[in-house]
């Protein structure tokens, strides 16, 4: 009888620690985006407060905690992290296996992910609970405060090796400069 | 360089690609004729000073429209390509 | 020599370092250029063009002369500043564009020739024969001229980019850059103050003056403390502001490792991408030197510069130095020297009134009009008020006065203002939107006023940005003026030198005007004057009140070039810092990627994407073998192929069908739910964007797949199209390709295979040609379109990608137990040219459904993008280039895509040219090569003979013109 034995985007690639500064891999659950169709925008927000406690968010924002979070990925589109959701009103794509989704925590993580992202990582500004559609070096990526010194980050399943390559050079050269 | 996008706010202007002149959006009918389909396709005015172009925000897929200057590279103002059709 | 009791090194610790071999010591803060003029070495370098003995000239980054080497091997960074580089135990430096010696450099005898390679020699001398430029003059000139060189190999040190985001940019630490830093972060504001100095202070370090009531340096210190315990002051040290750019954006290159022995894991530079919503240009001033005969020996210095070393560093550069000033300024370099024991041989003072000194005699209306030493000064020539002298002098500070660093505001096209009280240019007010200029960098040169501008400048940023500014009360300091009454060169015989490193003269200047090179733009290329790396910043103002001087204008009349960016040089790999080895660019990875490589495959990148090209099997030595068996595993049994890079596109919505009805030039609203479409997508130019095929899972739910190419590009096509053109449609789509791990299974036996696999067997009813639907996968819920693009029975089997390589490695098993095996993008594109399939090398950009035969799919029925161009007369015209299948008459001859058709007896001229060949491959299904290409009137020509010609690969084939699908071409095995 074959059995289909599954694997994770960045397995054999994390955890890794450089300085103070940790890597490491969230195993997906389950992503699903989440669109909600013209005039549906309440009822789907509404209908996702009910299942799983977590309302759309605003552009740039999160809901909910960990285990069961909205991110808002684009106009009118949002991805649910954890749960398995089922809406009316939405179009729902299976987006679990598409992304890989990274934790980079310590002290010196944001002057990590400052060496790889344009946007404003300063505490006044990106506050935990806030979301980023933006790049990652080269790539897009997701970008979500998670805690005062910890980021989540998702991109393309496909980029992994890339992703944590470039992220690990950085970290290298952060631990580096600190250690002066 | 900046650019503002009107969901994400300002953001380097790495994320953007950049599409040419807004009235990319004002397509003709099929019924409109040759000459303003030419005019649709190909030919764009090349003003020195404030124009209104299409931008496209990859991280989020949003294409916005933006009034830019195209001597100094300053933005005045962005919205999204949707509400300018309103 | 070192003074004692002088300068803010720590001379409790001893730094030993090398010099073209030879070891000297220095302290901690000392720079190479202090450290050396210490222990009396003077000469530092040789010219670019004659290979002039040279020392540094200035104590900063804006050095013309004292350019070294440090490192050897693939680490060596040439051209570092002498008097920027910080000395480490251990630091190997050498000398440049000398040979065999700094001392003894051969290609001193350009020197002597000189008077043959003055302003414009390259325009006039290497003109003529022509061919002589490439073969005898190029070389020649390149190997003579120059400065430092790469080492040839692979630079093995780490270079970091990064970004940081403030409030308020203060650029500079000197007086005016501190009070606004500390202005600026008292109210609260996040700054950045970003100086190129290893340490802040800017001329405070430099000169005998009180602030506050005490010693400069320690006023700094204390402002130090404070910023450093402000948690919103990012201080950056050793980083210079570079550029300039639009919405507050600066760089700025940081030198993180340049003064460290070993940098580890560290970069030697980080390249900064600083967006401020307001800057503070606090960047100082410049001193100019004064042009007379023979200006340019070790030894002579700015008077700025001399007062540096010894101030800060502690060093005198000479044991009998001489001051050449119009200024008073320059006078506190002989009082400073006087102080600290050295003899002060004179001041030569070009004004009528200068202070007059009881420790060395003052020359009034005097000037320098020559100077002796071979590789460094010894004696001075003095002409003054009442007569000629030669004084014995081995340091010669001179001070012309100050120019404002006003660079930074002239890099978004501003133009600096001439200031006549000065006799400089100053930033023209709002040269860059939200950088306000303060300080000498704003002709504000006194100590006090300093203090106050940066104040100002910082209440001006607060107040734009809507930040109330705290009360601050100003430090006490100097007050004194310089009474600087211009003087740009002393005229007179022999060579008198503005740019230092290019070797540009006055006699160069007055050159280019006499041959009418007036605009400063013109003298500028046609001398080189300002075009070496240090950008003209101590020679540009002599060069161009020389110009306004011999074409009789006023200099703002005259004008100035432009500054560009960068302010300092900035090396490429600072610039691309990250981006080279696996940095690069993104690689894409497939689920069957390891098992692949395992399985030895040859990789092949489609975009960012890696795909198999074959797999080669032990025996096999070219990859035809490979590619030819691979194509028999389809044709005759089952193959196996990683399509995951497809783009795949979920459209859900009411107005789904509606939306594909207006992207495709076919029509989809009229697909039935568990079907599939070839579907061809059209710019609206009229040309073709894309194909692939379409499938319905739902009557409001449709999956689009595109090709690899244009994964990304369709997508952005298509939100383009819906909120742009059609946002009235109730739609939502979204990328999957990295959701689903896709194989096609492709052969006679591939349903025999799916069915060992699949938890429901399927058959020919269920499952016909062009049909689609979920099925359980070994349990896992999964997709299956019945889709071919090699002609044979074929499916696309998907999975979650997480089940990707356990599915590839089940399917490779059993396709491999059926007498098939995995097949790679070569055999892939054997079977889809031997069916005519087309991709984006037939799709190229200029061609038209029409062109590839498929005018009849652009729906007339219905409007969508692209449709009205694509009826224009012009893109169907019967005479277009149109796709054709060539077969040669001789089966064996090979062909290549990229050859051109021409008519058999027709000359081989562009005039003759019929067309182009696509795509080309050996069939070993129909033992003949074959090819797709574009022929003027294309099938019209069907049974014609056509020459194909390559001139480049040397290909000249006679081919018979045939229907591009070559193989099968009734459809039968592809139903199975």
């Amino acid at each position: 009888m074959v059995k289909l034995v599954a694997t994770s985007p960045a397995a054999g690639l994390v955890p890794l620690r450089h300085g103070s500064v940790m890597l490491s891999e969230v195993e997906a659950t389950h992503i699903t985006s989440v669109a909600p169709l013209d005039g549906k925008a309440k009822s789907v927000s509404a209908a996702l407060k009910k299942a799983i406690g977590a309302e759309f968010p605003d552009p740039n924002r999160m809901t909910g905690k960990d285990g069961a979070r909205v991110v808002w990925t684009g106009p009118g589109q949002a991805m649910v992290l954890g749960p398995e959701v089922a809406l009316k009103g939405a179009a729902l794509t299976d987006q679990s296996d598409a992304w890989t989704w990274l934790v980079l925590e310590g002290t010196d993580a944001a002057a990590v992910l400052a060496r790889l992202t344009p946007v404003d990582l300063r505490d006044s500004v990106f506050e935990v609970g806030h979301a980023a559609r933006t790049l990652l070096f080269h790539m897009t990526a997701t970008l979500i405060r998670t805690g005062a010194e910890r980021w989540e980050i998702l991109v393309f399943r496909s980029m992994a090796k890339t992703a944590v390559h470039d992220l690990e050079e950085a970290m290298r050269s952060v631990a580096a400069q600190a250690g002066r | 360089m900046q650019v503002t996008c009107p969901q994400c706010g300002p953001r380097d202007s790495r994320e953007f690609t950049y599409r040419g002149h807004a009235l990319l959006c004002d397509r003709p009918a099929p019924e409109a004729g040759g000459a303003a389909w030419d005019e649709y396709l190909h030919n764009r005015e090349n003003p020195a000073g404030w124009t209104e172009e299409l931008w496209y925000h990859g991280p989020c897929a949003t294409w916005l429209v933006a009034e830019r200057n195209t001597e100094t590279h300053a933005f005045r103002a962005t919205r999204t390509a949707a509400e300018r059709g309103k | 020599m070192r003074v004692e009791g002088k300068g803010l090194i720590d001379r409790s610790q001893t730094i030993s370092f090398r010099f073209d071999g030879k070891t000297y010591r220095g302290h901690p803060g000392d720079t190479l250029a202090s450290a050396l003029l210490a222990a009396d070495v003077r000469l530092m370098a040789r010219s670019f063009k004659y290979h002039r003995p040279r020392g540094a000239l200035t104590a900063g980054s804006e050095e013309p002369n004292a350019l070294v080497s440090i490192g050897r091997g693939a680490v060596q960074t040439p051209n570092t500043r002498a008097t920027v580089q910080e000395i480490y135990d251990g630091l190997e430096a050498h000398s440049q564009n000398a040979w065999p010696s700094l001392k003894w450099d051969a290609m001193q005898v350009n020197d002597l020739v000189s008077p043959f390679l003055s302003a414009g020699f390259y325009y006039k001398t290497f003109m003529w024969p022509r061919s002589f430029w490439e073969k005898l003059y190029e070389p020649l000139i390149r190997r003579a001229a120059g400065l430092g060189a790469l080492s040839g190999q692979s630079d093995t040190d780490r270079y970091d980019r990064a970004y940081a985001h403030c409030d308020v940019l203060v650029i500079g630490a000197g007086p005016a850059g501190l009070m606004a830093a500390l202005a600026a972060g008292r109210a609260g504001a996040d700054v950045i103050l970003a100086t190129e100095e290893a340490r802040a202070g800017g001329r405070l370090l430099a000169e005998i003056e009180d602030v506050d009531g005490r010693p400069g340096p320690d006023w700094v210190a204390d402002v130090m403390v404070e910023l450093d315990s402000m948690a919103n002051v990012q201080v950056m040290l050793r980083t210079t502001v570079t550029g300039a750019y639009d919405g507050g954006t600066y760089g700025a290159l940081e030198r993180v490792s340049h003064h460290v022995a070993a940098a580890g894991d560290a970069p030697l530079e980080t390249f900064w991408h600083i967006v401020a919503k307001q800057a503070v240009l606090a960047a100082g001033a410049l001193e100019r030197p004064i042009a007379f005969r023979d200006n340019d020996r070790p030894g002579i210095m700015t008077a700025g510069a001399v007062r540096a070393y010894l101030n800060r560093w502690g060093v005198a550069p000479g044991r009998r130095v001489t001051v050449f000033t119009n200024n008073d300024d320059a006078h506190r370099t002989a009082r400073d020297m006087v102080a600290a024991g050295v003899t002060v041989a004179g001041v030569i003072d070009t004004r009528a009134e200068a202070p007059g000194s009881d420790d060395y005699p003052v020359f009034t209306e005097g000037a320098v009009i020559g100077t002796m030493g071979r590789l460094g000064l010894s004696d001075v020539k003095v002409r003054h008020e009442g007569g000629e002298r030669t004084i014995a002098s081995d340091c010669l500070a001179v001070s012309g006065g100050w120019n404002p660093s006003v660079h930074l505001t002239c890099h978004m096209n501003g133009r600096p203002v001439w200031r006549e009280d000065i006799a400089a240019f100053v930033p023209a007010e709002g040269a860059v939107p939200g950088l306000i200029p303060c300080g000498a960098a704003n002709g504000v040169f006194l100590t006090a006023a300093c203090l106050a501008d940066g104040v100002r400048a910082a209440e001006t940023v607060l107040e734009a940005l809507g930040v109330k500014p705290k009360k601050l009360s100003l430090p006490t300091a100097s007050e004194a003026s310089s009474n600087m009454e211009p003087v740009w060169h002393v005229p007179g015989k022999g060579r008198a030198w503005l740019d230092f490193q290019n070797d540009v003269t006055v006699k160069d200047i007055t050159l280019a005007a006499k041959e009418n090179f007036r605009s400063v733009e013109h003298m500028k290329r046609y001398t080189t004057q300002g075009m070496a790396t240090d950008q003209g910043k101590s020679s540009n103002m002599g060069a161009l009140a020389i110009l306004a001087d011999v074409t009789g204008r006023a200099i703002p009349e005259t004008g100035t070039t432009t500054f560009r960016p960068p302010f300092v040089p900035v090396s490429l790999s600072a610039l691309g810092a990250g981006a080279r080895g696996a940095g690069f660019a993104p690689q894409r990875f497939t689920t069957s990627h390891r098992d692949s490589v395992d399985r030895r495959a040859v990789m092949v990148e489609a975009g960012l994407w890696y795909r198999p090209s074959y797999f080669p099997k032990g025996g096999e030595a070219a990859w035809r073998t490979s590619c030819d068996r691979e194509v028999g595993y389809v044709r005759k049994a089952v193959g196996v192929c990683d399509v995951s890079t497809l783009g795949k596109i979920d459209i859900q919505g009411p107005d789904a069908a509606a939306f594909l009805d207006f992207v495709y030039a076919n029509t989809f609203s009229t697909l039935k739910v568990g079907r599939v479409r070839y579907g061809l997508m059209l710019r609206e130019d009229g040309h073709v964007m894309d194909d692939g095929t379409t499938a319905r899972m739902a009557e409001d739910h449709f999956l689009m797949t595109t090709t690899t190419a244009a994964a990304g590009e369709v997508m952005q096509h298509l939100d383009f199209v819906h909120q742009c053109l059609r946002p009235e449609l109730n739609v939502r789509f979204i990328s999957t390709t990295e959701q689903w791990a896709q194989f096609a299974v492709a052969g006679p036996k591939s349903r025999d295979l799916l069915n060992r696999l699949l938890d429901k067997p399927i058959d020919g009813e269920s499952w016909p040609f062009m049909s689609c639907g979920s099925v359980s996968v070994a349990g896992v819920p999964g997709r299956l379109f019945r889709i071919s693009f090699s002609g044979e029975h074929a499916y696309e089997v998907a999975v979650p990608a997480r089940f990707g390589a356990s599915l590839w490695e089940h399917l490779v098993t059993a396709a491999e137990a059926s007498g098939g095996g995995p097949y790679g993008m070569e055999a892939l594109n054997v079977l889809r040219i031997e069916k005519g399939f087309i991709t984006h090398a037939e799709i190229h950009g200029r061609v038209t459904a029409f062109d590839i035969g498929m005018g009849r799919m652009v729906s007339p029925k219905k409007d969508c993008i692209g449709n009205t161009a694509s009826r224009r007369p012009g893109l169907i015209d019967e005479a277009r280039e149109r796709l054709v299948g060539l077969k040669p008459v001789e089966p064996e001859n090979g062909l290549t895509a990229g050859a051109h058709l021409f008519g058999p007896g027709a000359m081989l001229t562009p005039a003759n040219d019929q067309g182009y060949l696509t795509s080309v491959c050996w069939s070993p299904t129909l033992k003949t090569h074959l090819a797709l290409g574009f022929l003027k009137y294309g099938p019209d020509r069907t049974g014609e003979k056509i020459r194909v010609k390559d001139h480049v690969r040397d290909v000249d084939v006679i081919c018979e013109v045939c229907d591009p699908v070559f193989f099968d071409p009734e459809g039968g095995r592809v139903r199975g």
